[in-house]
């Protein structure tokens, strides 16, 4: 019988310090993890958790579209990041512009987005031409796949929403507090409503990186989900929540490393099984 | 403001408050068009409106009044002088950190009024203020109206025909008319009213037959 050593933690930093591989993941984990703290706290806070589902969903679509067209018409810039943004931004937009105008359902328009991003995902990837597209790493996610250019992608788009979400923090408070009150102040409610959606949608392209499609929304919205049960206050929700997604990208990563596990699934589980805990943690102070 | 469901009390507010468009005719309020005098109205929506899970504290809520005056980031210090003062006016200063969720229903409602008030207005609009709270804070509540009603003129939405003997100085009956009544009412006004309130709520078919009021003296 073999007995398995205790996990030491130096292998791990070993990789770190010769694989750049693992220095990408561990830097987009860190950069991340204020971004997601930051966004997971709005979307629970604001109830539109199901939105960032269908939007991560979208994204399918864009990165199938992305592949099919830049090898169609030999398109170099058309990388599948660019695919995701695009199809999550137009995704937000569409749901946002639904549920403030046109008077269908929210959910029916969510479930629709939801279904044509994967549909259309396939369908493109199957016909693009060359050599065949592996799905599962955006079904699933793979950090371990970070390259340079997804580093400066992430820290790009994490300093975006970050420098919005602190000029405009009041007012997206506001706005998902009480939109008609804010936009009796001047406010205009619509808009910020349309900005809150759009920061969520680049979110979930980042977080699709990570966990990939079907795994990120519980990477979002479980740190926050966690935090809101011990605190009443936003700001605090959202630095336990950075705090949260910090330990489980880092931990996670350097885990699953040791233990030769998928990272996005161990990390989800983590998560998930920290706010179950939380329940009973809960209790136990009372 | 009294009248029966569906009589049109809330549309009233709302296209005093300039969030609906008048089919026909105009509304002005100071002179103004009502998207205009918005700055001059402070509005008190009801309590229960609103996510009892979401995460903020009373001042937070205070400080909303001051959005129009803020542009980005923090919110100055003058605006959170006022909104402290707000509170104070509610008789609520001690609870400016305190979550929203820890709140009675008495107290979030007195947050919202500290929140118009931190607005500034010369106008104060209140929907149902009473509606959910229940009678020994209701009380407190009227003397606050009563202390506020000397600095700005209060209209309220309300079924509560109490409050509005106590502190009213005048009653609109909002039902597809408009009509005004002074104050005192006579007793017998205030049952013919009341009555004609009821009857309506129980028999829609006859809600058109009781738009009249001719037992109410009109000036």
């Amino acid at each position: 019988m073999e007995i398995t050593p205790p996990v030491s933690m130096t292998e791990f930093f070993d990789a770190v310090q010769n694989i750049p591989l693992i220095r990408y993941a561990l830097l987009a984990g860190i950069v991340s993890s204020l971004t997601f703290g930051v966004v997971g706290s709005f979307v629970v806070t604001r109830r539109i958790g199901y939105i960032a589902a269908a939007i991560a969903h979208s994204i399918l679509g864009g990165i199938g579209a992305a592949i099919y067209f830049s090898r169609v018409y030999d398109i170099p810039w058309l990388t599948p990041m660019i695919g995701a943004v695009i199809a999550a931004l137009l995704s937000a937009l569409v749901i946002g512009w639904v549920s403030l105008r046109a008077g269908e359902r929210e959910d029916t328009i969510i479930g629709a987005i939801w279904a044509f991003g994967m549909a259309s995902g396939l369908l493109f990837i199957h016909y693009a031409p060359g050599k065949a597209v592996s799905l599962e790493s955006f079904i699933f996610g793979n950090i371990l796949l970070t390259s340079r250019s997804d580093v400066i992608a992430t820290v790009t788009l994490g300093a975006i929403i970050l420098v919005l979400v602190g000029l405009f923090y009041h007012k997206l408070v506001a706005v998902c507090f009480d939109e008609e009150f804010a936009r009796l102040r001047g406010v205009s409610s619509d808009a910020y409503y349309l900005l809150l959606l759009a920061i969520t949608a680049i979110s979930m392209v980042l977080m699709v990186r990570v966990a990939g499609i079907i795994l990120s929304l519980a990477l979002l919205v479980l740190p926050a989900a966690t935090a809101s049960r011990f605190s009443r206050k936003l700001w605090v929700i959202i630095l336990v929540s950075i705090g949260l997604t910090f330990v489980y990208n880092t931990g996670g990563l350097a885990l699953s490393f040791e233990l030769d596990v998928p990272t996005g699934p161990f990390i989800v589980l983590v998560a998930s099984l920290v706010y179950g805990l939380s329940f009973a943690l809960k209790r136990l102070v009372r | 403001m009294i009248g029966p469901n569906g009589g049109g009390k809330s549309t009233l507010l709302k296209l005093m408050l300039g969030l609906l468009e008048p089919t026909r005719g105009s509304l002005s309020l100071f002179g103004k068009p009502a998207e205009e005098a918005r700055k001059q109205i402070g509005y008190v929506p009801q309590a229960v409106r609103f996510d009892p899970l979401f995460p903020i504290t009373a001042i937070d809520i205070v400080l909303m009044g001051r959005l129009d005056r803020h542009r980005f980031g923090f919110y100055s210090r003058k605006c959170r002088e006022t909104a402290l003062q707000a509170l104070a006016e509610v008789g609520l200063e001690e609870f400016a950190n305190r979550p929203f969720s820890d709140l009675s229903g008495g107290q979030r409602q007195r947050v919202l009024i500290a929140r118009a008030l931190a607005c500034e207005p010369e106008l104060l609009l209140l929907d149902e203020p009473t509606a959910n709270i229940d009678l020994s804070v209701e009380e407190q509540f009227i003397e606050t109206l009563a202390l506020l009603k000397e600095k700005m003129t209060i209209l309220m939405v309300t079924h509560d025909l109490d409050l509005i003997s106590e502190i009213g100085d005048s009653v609109l009956c909002v039902n597809h008319r408009v009509h005004r009544h002074s104050l005192p009412l006579s007793g017998e006004t205030i049952r013919e009213i009341y009555s004609g309130v009821r009857r309506v709520e129980h028999d829609r078919r006859a809600r058109h037959v009781h738009g009249d009021h001719s037992a109410c003296e009109h000036d």
